[in-house]
């Protein structure tokens, strides 16, 4: 059993190694490379979840055969092993789904590239969760930057370069301030390994020392990976880069890398900060302030658009939102319902981009409203996949997105202060206007018309139903097991402090 | 106040620097100046890593023959994350000029106000 703890490294290196031989393989042969090696990571994945959950405990592996001090570390605890299953299951499936798309929208000599950048990605995101040096967090941090440039820029239009330049030049700004955050944060304490600096910190903050420098830090840290995850004011990138890369990149995007970053926040405030001096910081306000700004501004800006994509990446901006209002609770119970809340957002998102791009196929590749009238009952399978999708952001129960809203909630009815009458009535009028451009959005599709694009020859792919049949059973397992998920978040919580 | 600032002049000057590149970065218009004010907010932060690394009266920490004393010889860790951070930089900075690059053979300009508008007329 003890092999186990093996298998993040094994991932990380062998992610990295597959990036390199993919780029010299013909497509075919890269796409079973990386589908394969991401099933791979997956099982993986689910050991070392099931590895720490019946041991109880985190483990932390050594690498280079040098101890802690000296040598760099990856850990793993039972919020790590969730957080890496749940990513590896996202992306296969968010490949499986647009399979499809990427030999239409990407031409063909760069086919085995875009499954380079993939196994990159991955290789990021399972560093990102795993690793415990935050040095080591950062340049992860710039490769899943060039990965996820490279994901937006490869659908090689204008528009699609334009968004990625966009894309790069906030994601760069972003991780300039993460590094002076992490270059001042090493100039305090000493250290780079994430245990150690909890320590240094705890100590200087018991004392009272160097006060106003440790709040730099931390605004500076929380700053950066805010424009990284497109927290309101930082989101001008996010429209374009979800709506004008093709549906697999767009889904990848919206449900992995931003959440890849959130994560990293999360263990910059459990285990490099400590969430006592970092809730004590007041920077929880700004994140409470900002989420719920975002909250409101994503969905009114998600009514305004016409354009089914641009829709859907507008309501990530409000999706972003209710997580950094958990986050804003400053509380135990906020942390959980926005971890869940990462969870949920991350499979719904991604059914929902890949189902649009199926609706928008059955409808002259348009993506207005108009267009895609009556695509529904041209392309059944998205159409149902997209209704879940939609239900699940209303917060209907028995879908994901009702449990996350209820815990939200719950946390904020804990929290008895102004934050709680703020947060409910945010959380309510917020619900409403998803409900106002999903049902629309719904209707529209399920509105017959436009009959001259009916294809009667028209199946969906087998892959395409087979990915999106399990996007909505993830979501009704998380609608309605959730409780299993929930107490691993919560042990996962405990085991990171 | 100002004694802190001339003691410490090159983390100052470093974070003037910082400042520099950042607001190029976020404000400027041309995509060559903004790579230009990546790379000077990559530089200042390499500068702020290395005064922070150094010890007045110091030498290199290279090992030859015998092991000196660890008084003798500076922190060797900053210089190492400089290293690694340039190779970020420069494969950031690659990634960004060919960015530049394509954008210029399709619509001529380096603006990126000016390839907005080209890009949404295209339409």
């Amino acid at each position: 059993m003890d092999f186990i703890r093996n298998f993040p490294f094994i991932c990380i290196v062998l992610c990295l190694a597959t990036g390199v031989i993919s780029s010299v393989l013909k497509p075919k042969a890269a796409k079973v490379v990386s589908v394969s090696l991401v099933s791979f990571c997956c099982v993986c994945s689910f050991c070392v979840l099931f590895y720490t959950i019946s041991t109880g405990t985190s483990f932390t592996y050594m690498m280079g055969h040098f101890p802690a001090p000296w040598g760099n570390e990856i850990r793993a605890g039972v919020l790590e092993g969730v957080m890496a299953s749940f990513f590896t299951v996202i992306m296969l499936l968010s490949l499986l789904g647009g399979e499809k798309y990427l030999k239409i929208d990407i031409e063909e000599p760069k086919q085995n590239l875009y499954f380079a950048l993939i196994n990159l990605l991955l290789s990021s995101l399972l560093a990102l969760v795993y690793t415990n040096d935050l040095f080591t967090a950062y340049v992860f941090v710039e490769i899943n930057t060039i990965a996820a440039g490279g994901l937006i820029m490869i659908r090689s239009n204008g528009h699609s370069m334009l968004a990625a330049t966009k894309y790069m030049i906030m994601s760069l700004l972003g991780s300039g301030l993460l590094l002076i955050g992490i270059t001042l944060q090493y100039d305090l304490t000493g250290h780079l390994l994430m245990s150690n600096i909890k320590e240094s910190i705890g100590a200087l903050a018991a004392n009272g020392e160097y006060a106003v420098p440790l709040t730099v830090i931390i605004g500076l840290m929380s700053v950066g990976i805010a424009i990284k995850s497109a927290l309101f004011p930082f989101h001008a990138w996010l429209p374009d880069a979800y709506g004008f890369s093709t549906a697999s990149s767009a889904a990848i995007l919206s449900s992995l890398v931003s959440k890849a970053y959130l994560f990293l926040l999360i263990k910059i405030m459990y285990r490099v900060i400590g969430t006592d001096v970092f809730w004590n910081s007041k920077i929880t306000n700004v994140f409470f302030i900002l989420g719920v700004a975002g909250m409101l501004f994503g969905s009114f800006s998600a009514i305004k658009e016409h354009d089914m994509r641009r829709m859907i990446a507008f309501s990530s901006v409000a999706q972003i939102g209710y997580i950094y209002m958990g986050f804003g609770f400053g509380t135990e119970l906020g942390m959980v319902a926005a971890v869940f809340h990462i969870l949920s957002h991350a499979a719904t998102k991604s059914m929902l981009f890949v189902a649009c791009r199926g609706l928008s196929e059955v409808s002259g590749d348009k993506k207005d409203f108009s267009d895609l009238k009556g695509s529904g009952f041209r392309n059944k399978m998205a159409g149902v996949a997209f209704s879940v999708g939609a239900f699940s952001m209303v917060g209907v129960p028995l879908f994901a997105g009702f449990i996350s809203k209820l815990y939200l909630t719950s946390a904020a009815l804990d929290t008895l202060s102004v934050k709680m009458v703020v947060a409910v009535i945010v959380l309510a009028v917020s619900t409403i206007l998803n409900a106002l451009y999903f049902i629309r959005a719904v209707i529209s599709i399920y509105t017959p018309r436009n009959e001259h694009y009916r294809d009667p020859e028209f199946r969906p792919g087998k892959i395409f139903c087979i990915g999106m049949v399990c996007f909505i059973a993830i979501n009704f397992v998380l609608g309605l097991a959730s409780h299993p998920i929930i107490n691993a978040i919560e042990q996962g919580l405990h085991m990171f402090s | 106040m100002l004694g802190n600032l001339f003691a410490n002049y090159y983390e100052a000057v470093s974070v003037i620097l910082f400042g520099i590149g950042f607001t190029t970065l976020l404000l400027n218009r041309n995509m060559i100046k903004k790579i230009m004010g990546l790379n000077i907010m990559d530089t200042a932060i390499y500068l702020f890593l290395a005064a922070k690394g150094y010890i007045f009266g110091r030498k290199v920490p290279i090992v030859t023959g015998t092991v000196p004393e660890p008084e003798t010889y500076i922190n060797p860790i900053p210089t190492g994350l400089v290293l690694t951070g340039i190779v970020v930089s420069v494969s950031v900075t690659a990634v960004m000029l060919s960015l530049t690059i394509r954008l210029y053979r399709r619509y001529r300009t380096l603006d990126i106000d000016e390839i907005t508008r080209l890009v949404k007329e295209e339409k």
